[in-house]
């Protein structure tokens, strides 16, 4: 195994916090604009991925949360069944899930960055 | 030497407070002649199905739930399987479901439960055995795995004569001491939301051990416990339900065990590697 | 863990997940443990749709109105007033989860005396729970305000 289960935890618990954090500023951004429906504009949100301090902000939501989200996940899905093909299947699929929404969200925020 | 006042000043407005719920529930009491017990039988090995047999029992003011099943059994039906011993609290023999939550049944009054209706079911998360009573293996298994006994390599336990006898301060004693006064009852083992599940997963009651062995400073096995413990089902899968702490009938408080073990494990508290020494036999 | 497979395999008389969706017969810190769990999970789905959902602005303008378009229907304000109620819960109480677990707000063990309550599950630690379900209601009257009121 490449980790202990408390440093995975201690994982758990820091990306929790820190997506906390992130996701605070992100709501204070768009509360920041002078309407919550103009927020969402197609052209602002366009534009607000051309600002690479805030791409970078939503990247690390989109990493941080994907860490936490899929781990809680194993944690409630380990304790469902107790076999080899299961945790295993658990932990592969983790693994996938977490890198293929890392994946798919990255995607979008780096060619949201190039549309003009 | 005002701790000790304050302290006992609480006692005797908490006993108080406790005293006028009793008067208050007086009439509740005496009002209530008879009850139904509801026992569950079912014999395992003969692959039963499970029922539920109802039995009319008189009430006398201070009795237990244990007391009723004794008198079914004693008067109404004999072949009611029930595991007792001591019907005081310290044997944790009588464990079972009480209105669906793990109570002892000797240290359960009638007057204390709601109701004409008593539900008794064997404890959950043991496998069942016959009628109230459960297997234990498990449970027994799991307290083993956290090596439950004092290791020290310094203690000579070979020369009688040369008796071992380590040093320890009243606050040494107290950092352990309440989590070496679990009966074994299996209560929170059968409240724990994760044991419901997780096979794998120690429970509350061997956790809260490896945390008493972990705390007394005449044992020198803490990294061994630590490292038993930090598993995939170790430690991490409790997550604080405080179920176990809330059904525990000797103050055992498992929760508390729990979670200072594992503020060892992340670095919250220090990892004290302080061990007892020993006393000079001479 | 050394526990033999015939110990591990038998699940005999588990109570599953019905042991988990029945927080009421222990107090306040099962719901906690239930409430958790439940938006946990319902979070992971809300990220998942949230990241598919931003995709549609790569589609094109069209694209993103017709997703944006699902949201603000009566019912997709109700579906994110959820979401901003579920993630305040699950903040707040998981700083707090953060402390207990380590053994912080819990107190000292010592020696218990009848009626043997465990000093674990004390209000200082318990009102996290109270605080959290409190701010989850005010974050999700806010959200009503700033959603339904159009702006």
């Amino acid at each position: 195994m490449m980790f202990k289960e408390s440093q995975i935890m201690k994982i758990h618990y820091t990306t929790g916090l820190a997506a906390l954090f992130v996701v605070a500023v992100h709501i204070i951004v768009r509360l920041m604009t002078p309407s919550f429906s103009l927020s969402l504009l197609y052209e602002n949100v366009i534009n607000n991925y051309h600002n690479i301090p805030y791409s970078i902000l939503l990247e690390s939501i989109l990493i941080l949360i994907a860490i936490h989200g899929f781990n809680g996940l194993r944690i409630i899905l380990l304790e469902l069944r107790q076999n080899k093909p299961w945790e295993d299947g658990i932990t592969i699929f983790t693994i996938a899930a977490t890198i293929s929404i890392i994946a798919y969200g990255t995607r979008t925020i780096l060619v949201a960055n190039w549309l003009g | 030497m005002n701790q000790i006042i304050k302290k006992i000043r609480m006692l005797e407005k908490k006993n108080n407070q406790k005293d006028m719920t009793k008067i208050n529930n007086t009439k509740a009491e005496t009002s209530r002649q008879m009850v139904v017990l509801n026992v569950y039988r079912a014999n395992t090995h003969r692959n039963d199905l499970p029922r539920v047999e109802k039995f009319q029992i008189p009430v006398q003011r201070w009795m237990t739930v244990l007391d009723a099943l004794l008198f079914a059994k004693s008067y109404l039906d004999s072949s009611i399987a029930i595991r007792y011993s001591c019907r005081m609290a310290s044997c944790g023999s009588c464990g079972m479901k009480i209105n669906g939550v793990p109570k002892l049944a000797c240290y359960t009054k009638i007057s204390e439960l709601q109701g004409n209706t008593i539900t008794c079911e064997p404890l959950s998360n043991f496998p069942h055995i016959r009628d109230l009573v459960t297997d234990f293996s498990q449970f027994f298994e799991h307290h083993k795995e956290m090596a439950p006994f004092i290791h020290n390599n310094n203690a000579d336990i070979k020369d009688e004569n040369k008796l071992s006898e380590f040093k320890q301060t009243p606050q040494d004693v107290d950092n352990y001491l309440q989590f070496s006064y679990c009966i074994k009852c299996g209560l929170c083992y059968s409240a724990c939301p994760t044991v419901a599940t997780d096979t794998k997963f120690p429970g509350p009651q061997a956790l809260s051990q490896a945390y008493r062995y972990y705390a007394d400073t005449r044992d020198d096995l803490s990294n061994r416990r630590l490292n038993a413990v930090d598993g995939k089902h170790g430690i991490w899968r409790c997550h604080f339900a405080g179920s176990c702490s809330k059904v525990c009938p000797k103050g055992v408080d498992p929760a508390l065990g729990i979670q200072l073990l594992r503020g060892h494990i992340m670095g919250y508290s220090r990892n004290e590697n302080k061990i007892a020494k020993l006393r000079d036999p001479t | 863990m050394k526990i033999s497979n015939e110990w591990v395999n038998n699940r005999e008389n588990r109570e599953g997940i019905k042991g988990w969706l029945n927080p009421s017969r222990y107090g306040w810190e099962r719901i906690s443990y239930w409430f958790q769990r439940l938006t946990g999970v319902f979070l992971l789905v809300y990220f998942i749709g949230h990241v598919y959902e931003t995709s549609s602005l790569l589609r094109g303008e069209n694209a993103w109105n017709a997703m944006l378009e699902i949201t603000q229907t009566p019912g997709g304000h109700i579906f994110l007033i959820l979401v901003i109620g579920t993630s305040t819960f699950h903040s707040t109480n998981g700083i707090r989860l953060i402390f207990t677990h380590g053994g912080k707000g819990l107190g000292n063990p010592g020696r218990p005396d009848y009626p043997y309550d465990a000093i674990s599950l004390n209000y200082r630690q318990r009102s996290g729970i109270w605080v959290a379900l409190i701010l989850a209601a005010i974050a999700m009257l806010y959200g009503s305000a700033v959603l339904f009121s159009g702006k």
